[in-house]
């Protein structure tokens, strides 16, 4: 991602220097490009528009607690099992390093948030899964807390709220990674039996493992616009068939079109429309 | 043995396919075809047959024989019409209390246009979800290569047997290398640090039972015996109460995972 540095008057961090020096000064505010339309837009501007950019709707990524900002009701969210993180159970070479690496740029000890909260009143259980964290990737750890959530939302009678993000399965823990996709999967089935709500929000990327597994076992099935979403990575299949894959496959809008998908819903139409859904399925709004 | 070397052993040419194991391990194999939404998928066969003395359903992974029978399988790697036939006769097996049979031999489940247009992921979850509650004894066992969610899609079941010479990855040792090293040529490395051999995934208890091979490769010898420990693991599972059954099934996958807290 392209950033560059732009004027802007910064009162607070400067003001120290700006009193040393009273000239104007050129800091700080950061500048992206859209990937999409080329425009170059202050992350102010991006972020307070939820990561959309205001010209074309391209969907920026966005961490679990931007996410969490975005569609939570202010202060309800409470973490789960934040502890819960990779070991190296195969010492796989390199993957200490990655993991260290990892939690550094996200700032989170694994690649899935976990936590309850409210929307609009209403408590869910809520996981939002990691860009910055090994790209989303699933293994033992994040296995373990969907599973544990899931276990706890049946538990508590909850509703499930899910943002799915992953480049795959996690292959420096080897077949432990395959098989969180069968216990994640046996959870969720649980959830479903008791007749508990399960509704997944598919995000730029969703492949691999986690696509083969609970990002499509819910019940209502919603995507943001424009984002990937497939088993096979596009690369992969491109290599295989030795062509290039028609513009827009793979697409939310694409999968919406073949029946894998209820509804692309926009960024900033996400949180009405999920209050919407649990209104709908008759939930219970908290007391008080 | 290195690892590699069970990687080219169970690649071998000379390994039984899942049709000759069907006709090798059970009687009167009744095949049933299609997945009743759009097609039939070569890649996976199943039917009924008879287990010695006990009606078992029965699925396959099948790699062709000859060039054109691999063609027609795909070269056994299946679509979602595949893994959603075998859905299908699994459902209609707990419909008719028959115990289910399994055997896993796939590269991964196909990777290309069709099979994503028609939802191979989706086909995959739906499995693992579904097999994890269903009523009747599952049994799984890796005969060749067990390639990711291509082949869990088939082995989320009581008991996971391997084959001496089998492999089961979460992603081939090739696909390993060149996506973390840039460099398909360190196979043997991907393929001893991905701890896919069967010795390797009973230490981590994620498979329950090696079996082994004939020295000879010849594998006539093999069947008499292991039809008589697949038929004894169906029924002991089949005598027990369904929801014990399935709180077995589900324990056993909930506790793989190793993780720090
Ligand atoms: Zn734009």
């Amino acid at each position: 991602m392209l950033k560059k540095i732009f004027f802007k008057n910064s009162p607070n961090q400067l003001e120290g220097l700006a009193q040393a020096a009273p000239q104007p000064h050129v800091p700080d505010e950061m500048c992206t490009r859209c990937p999409h339309c080329k425009t170059l837009l202050f992350s102010s501007e991006l972020d307070e528009n939820l990561g959309v950019c205001p010209k074309c709707g391209y969907h920026f990524k966005r961490n679990p607690r931007q996410r969490i900002h975005m569609i939570a009701d202010p202060d309800s969210f409470v973490e789960w099992d934040r502890q819960v993180h990779s070991g190296d159970p195969l010492e796989f070479p390199g993957y200490r390093q990655k993991l260290q690496n990892a939690r550094l740029q996200s700032g989170e000890e694994e690649a899935v948030v976990c936590g309850r909260c409210t929307l609009g009143g209403y408590p869910v259980a809520l996981f939002v899964m990691d860009p910055y964290f090994m790209m989303g990737s699933m293994g033992s750890a994040v296995g373990e807390k969907i599973t544990r959530l899931f276990e706890r939302a049946t538990a508590q009678g909850l509703p499930v709220i899910g943002y799915t993000l992953s480049g795959g399965a996690r292959m420096q823990e080897g077949l432990l990674s395959l098989m969180q996709m069968a216990k994640t999967s046996g959870a969720v089935g649980r959830h479903s039996q008791a007749g508990l709500l399960y509704i997944t929000v598919l995000t730029d990327p969703t492949t691999g493992g986690v696509t083969a597994s609970f990002a499509m076992e819910g019940d209502i099935i919603l995507a943001e616009p424009r984002a990937l979403v497939g088993f096979a990575g596009p690369r992969g299949i491109e290599q295989t068939i030795r062509q290039k894959l028609p513009a827009g496959f793979q697409r939310a809008e694409f999968l919406q079109d073949k029946g894998f998908v209820d509804q692309v819903v926009p960024r900033g139409e996400q949180r009405d429309y999920l209050i919407r859904l649990l209104s709908l399925h008759l939930c219970k709004k908290e007391e008080g | 043995m290195e690892a590699y070397k069970k990687v080219q052993l169970a690649r071998g040419k000379n390994r039984p396919t899942g049709r000759e194991l069907i006709a090798a391990l059970t009687q009167d194999f009744t095949e049933l075809h299609g997945d009743r939404r759009f097609g039939d998928d070569p890649a996976i066969v199943g039917g009924i047959a008879r287990l010695m003395d006990l009606p078992v359903t029965v699925i396959a992974h099948q790699k062709g024989r000859d060039t054109k029978e691999k063609v027609a399988c795909n070269f056994w790697a299946a679509h979602p019409e595949g893994y959603r036939k075998a859905l299908r006769l699994m459902k209609q097996a707990e419909k008719f209390h028959r115990p289910i049979l399994c055997l896993v031999d796939t590269a991964g489940a196909y990777c290309g246009l069709g099979a994503e247009e028609r939802g191979q992921g989706q086909a995959i979850a739906q499995n693992l979800m579904e097999m994890m509650s269903l009523q009747v004894p599952i049994r799984t066992i890796l005969v060749g290569e067990g390639g990711s969610g291509g082949a869990l899609a088939l082995a989320v079941a009581d008991e996971v047997w391997m084959l001496e010479n089998s492999i089961y990855s979460v992603i081939s040792p090739e696909g390993c290398a060149s996506i973390l090293w840039k460099d398909p040529s360190r196979v043997k490395e991907a393929s001893e640090h991905l701890k896919l051999t069967p010795q390797d995934l009973l230490e981590l208890h994620l498979i329950q039972r090696i079996v082994r091979e004939p020295a000879s490769g010849d594998f006539s010898r093999l069947y008499p015996s292991l039809q008589l420990k697949i038929h004894g693991m169906l029924s002991q599972y089949g005598k027990l109460p369904v929801a014990e059954l399935c709180e077995k099934r589900y324990q056993r996958f909930r506790k793989m995972g190793i993780f720090a807290e």
